[in-house]
C-alpha cells in the first residue's frame, strides 16, 4: 500500500457521494417523466429543456424550507434519522465494482458488507417513524420492521444460493466468473440451478420490498398512512429520505446486475465495461419505476404471507436444488 | 308488488283502525277506512290537523304507494311491521308547522323488490317534541334521527348516540325551525 | 434502569385513537373518522361529518322554486344532472307539467353521460386509494371528453343547471349528437382496456375480493342503495323500480353482482358504464323532433301538498321531497342523498377490519362528502 491509496479512496468516496446525489436527483426526473408517459401526460416541462432543471429547482426548494420538529417529538432521534439514512448508502457505493478497475475497495467479503450497509436503512426509517410521535409514523415504523425482517430471509437465501454457485464473497470475483458471452451470466447458469430465473425474480421482489418501493411501499402508503414515517418531515429532512430511497434502489439494482447479469461484462463486447454496467443498471431501475406506476399496492398481510408462505419455501427449494446440482456436476 | 302493498294496506288497517280526528279512540274496532283502495291523491291540506289514516296513493302522482298517518307512539309498531315485510329505511323528514304548533315527522320506507314506498307520518307537539327512536329496528335511522334532532330539536328517546351529526357540537338553536333566527355575524 | 414489560398476546390490549381526516388522502374531501385502533385493526369507527355542511334544505326555504335549482347541482358535484332531475321532476310532478318527449330523451342522454363521468372519477380515485396511480389519469382522459361535450351543451363542466321545469334549457345541436356518438364508439374499447388493465390484476383482486362484505340485509337496515345494494345481488335500481322519464322505453339491464364485497361493487359500476353506453345509443337513435320546453308559467307556483321524486344518481337513490303551502317559496325541501345512507353503515362494517382493508372498503362506497353533509 502506497500513499496514493488514501487519496484514491477519498476521490472514490467523493465520486460515490456525487454519483448518488446526481442519480437521486435525476432518477426523480426520470421517474416523473416516465410516470408522465405511463399516464398519457408530459411530465415536467417547465424548468429547463424538457424539465431537465426540475430536480435542481426541487432541491433548492427543499433546502430553503424550514425544518420543523413537531412538538412532543424526540428531537435528537428525529434529526438523527435522516442522517443515519444516507451514510450507509454512500458507503455501499465504495464496494460496488462499476468496472474492472472502477472500484474503491475490492473487499473479499464485499457481498456481506454490501448487505450489511443496505440493511441499515430499516433502522433509520423506524426511528423516523417512532421519534416523530405521529400515529401514522408509528404504524409505518412497525410495518417497516416486520416487512424487512420478512424479506431479509428470502433475500439471504438467494444470496447464499448465489454464493454456492460462485464460491466467492468478493463482488469482483463474482463478476469475473461471468466473463465472456451472455450465456455465462449467472442468470443463464442453468447447469448450477435450473431455477435461476426464478431465483432472480425472487431477488427482484425482495429488492423492491427492502427498498420500500411500490407495490410494497407499506412504509409510506399514502392513501392509508398519509406519508407514513415521513409524515412529519419537511424540507431537506424529507429530501434526504427521498435521496436515500433512490440510492437504495441503485444499490439493489447494482447488486442484481453483479449477481445475475455479469456486472460490467458486455454481451457483444464493444464498449468499455462501465457503460455496460450502467446500461444494465438503468434498465433494471427503469423496470422498478415501471412496476411502481403499473401496480396497485399490496395489502400488508398479503405482503407478509407472500414472503413467509411462498418466497421462503421456494428459495429454500432453489437453494437445495443448487447444492445438489453443484455436488453432482 | 302491488299485491303486497294491498296486503300491507290491509294489515295496517287492522293494526291501526282508522279514526276520525275528533274521536281519537284507538279502541274503535269498526273503523274501516272509507277512503281506501287507490283513491286518487288529494292535495293534503297542510294546515289541518292530520287525520289518522291509511290509504293508497298513486306512485306517479305522489312518489309513494302507501300513506300511513299514525299517533307518535304507533310509529315503532308500524316500523316493526315494515321491517318484517323486508322494507328498508329511506329517510326521515321533519316539517315544521308553526300554525298548528306541531312538528310533522315523515318516515319513508322502500322495498328493494319493486315500486313500493311506504310513508309513515306522525305529528308531535312543538313544545314537547318527543318520539321513540327507530335505531333499534333500523340502525340506519340513527343518522337520520340525529340530523332531525339537531335541525328541529326533536328528542328521540332511546337514541344510542344523540349528538350533533352535521352541525358543530357547540351550535345553539335549531336551524330548520321556522322561527330560527341566526346569530348576527360578529363582524 | 427502566423495567421492560413483556408483551403478552392475551394481556390487556392497548388501543389508540387514529384520526383519519378531516384532511386525509383517502377520504377525498373533508370527512373525519375517529378510529380506535388495536394495532392495525380497527376496533371502532366513529364518523364525524358536517365539515362542508351548507344547509341546502334551509336555503330552499328562503328562495323561490326556480332559485333553488342551482343548489341541487352542488350537492353531489359529480352527478349533478341526476340531482337536478330529481328536483325538477318533483316540481313537474306537483304542477302536472309534462315535459316534451325530446326533452326527456335529452335528459336521459345527459344523465347517462354524467353517470359515466362520475363512475370514471370513482374508478380512478378508487385505484388511487389502493395505491395504483396511473388509472386515475386514464379515467380523466375519457372523462374530459364527456365534460367537453356537456360544457358545450350546458355551459358548465360540473355543476350543471341544465334541466328546467318543463324541459331543458337548450336544444342539443348536431355537434353534440355527433360528439356523443363518437364518444360511445371510442369508449367501449377503452372500457375493455380498463378491464384488462385493472380488473384482472392479481394484486388488485387480492385487495378487493372478500374485503368489506356488505350484504343485502345490512343495506336494507341502513338504507344503502345504488351500487351498494346491486353489488349485494339485489337488482334495485330506481330507473326500473320507480320508472321515471323515458327509462321504461329503453332496453338496459340492471347490473348486479352477488359477491357483496368491494369487488362486487366494483364490477357493478364497471357494468353500469357499459349499460349507460347502451342507453345513450338507444336514446340517440330514438331522439324525437319537437320542442324541448313545455309551456310553463313564468312564475312557478306549486300547489299545496307534498310530493316526492326519486332518481337513480351515480351513487344510489336520490330523492327530493317538496312540501308546498301554495306560496312562491317552498315550505320544506328534503333531500335524501345516497351517500348519507351508504356511509352510515361504515361504522358497523369497518369494525374488526385492518386499516388498509377499511380504506379499500371506504373507497368502494364511492363517497362524495358534500353529498353527505349537504
Amino acid at each position: 500500500m502506497t500513499t496514493v491509496e488514501p487519496i484514491r479512496l477519498l476521490l472514490f468516496l467523493v465520486g460515490a457521494a456525487s454519483f448518488v446525489g446526481l442519480n437521486a436527483a435525476y432518477l426523480v426526473w426520470v421517474e416523473r417523466k416516465s410516470a408522465g408517459r405511463f399516464q398519457r401526460r408530459a411530465g415536467p416541462t417547465e424548468v429547463g429543456y424538457a424539465g431537465l432543471l426540475q430536480p435542481i429547482a426541487d432541491a433548492i426548494k427543499l433546502m430553503s424550507k424550514q425544518l420543523i420538529v413537531p412538538p412532543g417529538a424526540d428531537r435528537f432521534l428525529f434529526r438523527m434519522a435522516p442522517v443515519m439514512m444516507m451514510p450507509p448508502a454512500i458507503m455501499a457505493f465504495a464496494i460496488l465494482p462499476f468496472s474492472e478497475h472502477l472500484v474503491a475497495i475490492d473487499f473479499n467479503v464485499g457481498l456481506i458488507a454490501l448487505f450489511a450497509f443496505s440493511s441499515f436503512n430499516v433502522i433509520a426509517v423506524m426511528l423516523a417513524g417512532w421519534s416523530s410521535r405521529n400515529k401514522y409514523g408509528i404504524i409505518s415504523a412497525a410495518r417497516v420492521v416486520s416487512q424487512n425482517v420478512a424479506y431479509e430471509i428470502p433475500m439471504m437465501l438467494v444470496i447464499i444460493t448465489m454464493l454456492l454457485v460462485s464460491g466467492t464473497l468478493s463482488l469482483t470475483g463474482i463478476v469475473e466468473q461471468q466473463a465472456g458471452a451472455f450465456w455465462n451470466w449467472n442468470l443463464f447458469n442453468l447447469a448450477a440451478n435450473p431455477l435461476m430465473p426464478v431465483t432472480f425474480i425472487i431477488f427482484f421482489i425482495c429488492m423492491l420490498s427492502e427498498t420500500n418501493r411500490a407495490p410494497f411501499d407499506m412504509a409510506e402508503a399514502e392513501s392509508e398512512l398519509v406519508a407514513g414515517a415521513y409524515t412529519e418531515y419537511a424540507g431537506m429532512g424529507f429530501g434526504v429520505f427521498f435521496m436515500a430511497e433512490y440510492a437504495n434502489i441503485i444499490i439493489g439494482c447494482a447488486l442484481a446486475v453483479i449477481l445475475f447479469f455479469g456486472g460490467w461484462h458486455s454481451p457483444i463486447g464493444v464498449f468499455p465495461g462501465v457503460i455496460w454496467f450502467l446500461l444494465k443498471l438503468y434498465l433494471l431501475i427503469f423496470i422498478v419505476i415501471w412496476v411502481r406506476w403499473t401496480f396497485p399496492r399490496t395489502q400488508f398481510y398479503g405482503l407478509l404471507n407472500l414472503s413467509w408462505k411462498i418466497l421462503i419455501p421456494v428459495t429454500l427449494f432453489t437453494f437445495l436444488l443448487s447444492s445438489v446440482m453443484i455436488k453432482i456436476f | 308488488m302491488s299485491q303486497s302493498i294491498k296486503h300491507l294496506h290491509e294489515r295496517f288497517q287492522k293494526l291501526f283502525p282508522a279514526m276520525d280526528a275528533d274521536n281519537p279512540s284507538p279502541a274503535d274496532e269498526a273503523g274501516t277506512d272509507s277512503r281506501e283502495e287507490a283513491e286518487p291523491l288529494e292535495a293534503e291540506a297542510p294546515a289541518a290537523v292530520p287525520q289518522l289514516r291509511c290509504r293508497r296513493t298513486e306512485h306517479a302522482k305522489a312518489g309513494y304507494d302507501l300513506d300511513l298517518a299514525v299517533e307518535p307512539q304507533q310509529v315503532l309498531e308500524a316500523a316493526g311491521v315494515l321491517d318484517e315485510g323486508g322494507f328498508a329505511i329511506d329517510m326521515i323528514t321533519g316539517i315544521d308547522w308553526p300554525d298548528d304548533n306541531q312538528f310533522e315527522l315523515i318516515y319513508d320506507f322502500l322495498h328493494f323488490q319493486g315500486p313500493a314506498r311506504v310513508v309513515v307520518r306522525t305529528r308531535v307537539p312543538r313544545d314537547r317534541p318527543e318520539i321513540a327512536s327507530l335505531s333499534a329496528i333500523f340502525p340506519g335511522a340513527n343518522w337520520h334521527e340525529r340530523e332531525t334532532a339537531e335541525f328541529y330539536g326533536i328528542q328521540f328517546t332511546g337514541h344510542p348516540n344523540p349528538i350533533h351529526l352535521l352541525l358543530p357540537d357547540d351550535f345553539q338553536g335549531f336551524p330548520l325551525r321556522k322561527d330560527f333566527k341566526p346569530e348576527p355575524d360578529p363582524s | 434502569m427502566m423495567e421492560l414489560q413483556p408483551v403478552h398476546a392475551t394481556g390487556p390490549q392497548e388501543t389508540f385513537v387514529l384520526n383519519l381526516g378531516p384532511q386525509h388522502p383517502a377520504t377525498h374531501g373533508v370527512l373525519r373518522i375517529k378510529l380506535t385502533m388495536d394495532g392495525e385493526f380497527i376496533k371502532d369507527a366513529v364518523i364525524v361529518a358536517g365539515y362542508v355542511h351548507r344547509e341546502h334544505e334551509k336555503m330552499g326555504e328562503n328562495r323561490t322554486w326556480a332559485q333553488f335549482l342551482p343548489n341541487t347541482s352542488r350537492i353531489d358535484y359529480l352527478s349533478a344532472m341526476m340531482y337536478t332531475h330529481a328536483y325538477v321532476g318533483a316540481v313537474e310532478r306537483a304542477c302536472g307539467i309534462q315535459p316534451p318527449s325530446r326533452a326527456e330523451y335529452i335528459r336521459v342522454i345527459t344523465s347517462e353521460l354524467n353517470r359515466i363521468s362520475s363512475h370514471l372519477v370513482w374508478w380512478g380515485a378508487y385505484l388511487l386509494d389502493l395505491g395504483g396511480m396511473t388509472p386515475l389519469l386514464y379515467a380523466f382522459d375519457d372523462r374530459e371528453k364527456i365534460l367537453d361535450l356537456l360544457e358545450a351543451l350546458t355551459g358548465a363542466r360540473l355543476t350543471y343547471c341544465y334541466y328546467r321545469f318543463g324541459g331543458v334549457l337548450e336544444d342539443v345541436d348536431d355537434n353534440f349528437i355527433a360528439g356523443t356518438r363518437a364518444f360511445v364508439k371510442e369508449f367501449r374499447p377503452r372500457l375493455r382496456m380498463f378491464r384488462r388493465l385493472v380488473s384482472e390484476n392479481i394484486i388488485f383482486r387480492k385487495r378487493v375480493e372478500n374485503i368489506g362484505i356488505i350484504d343485502a340485509e345490512m343495506c336494507r337496515k341502513y338504507g344503502a342503495t345504488g351500487p351498494m345494494i346491486r353489488g349485494a345481488g339485489v337488482p334495485y335500481d330506481v330507473r326500473r323500480a320507480e320508472p321515471y322519464s323515458v327509462y321504461p322505453e329503453l332496453d338496459f339491464e340492471v347490473a348486479t353482482d352477488p359477491a357483496a364485497d368491494s369487488m362486487g361493487r366494483y364490477k357493478v359500476r364497471m357494468e353500469e358504464m357499459e349499460q349507460s353506453l347502451r342507453i345513450i345509443e338507444q336514446a340517440l337513435d330514438r331522439l324525437p323532433d319537437g320542442p324541448v320546453m313545455a309551456k310553463v308559467p313564468r312564475v312557478i307556483k306549486v300547489p299545496a301538498g307534498e310530493y316526492c321524486y326519486a332518481t337513480e344518481a351515480a351513487r344510489g337513490r336520490f330523492e327530493v321531497r317538496i312540501v308546498s303551502t301554495g306560496k312562491l317559496i317552498p315550505h320544506r325541501i328534503r333531500l335524501r342523498t345516497p351517500c348519507f345512507g351508504n356511509l352510515s353503515l361504515f361504522e358497523e362494517a369497518a369494525r374488526g377490519m385492518m386499516l388498509a382493508d377499511g380504506i379499500a372498503m371506504m373507497g368502494s362506497l364511492d363517497l362524495v362528502i358534500p353529498d353527505i353533509d349537504r
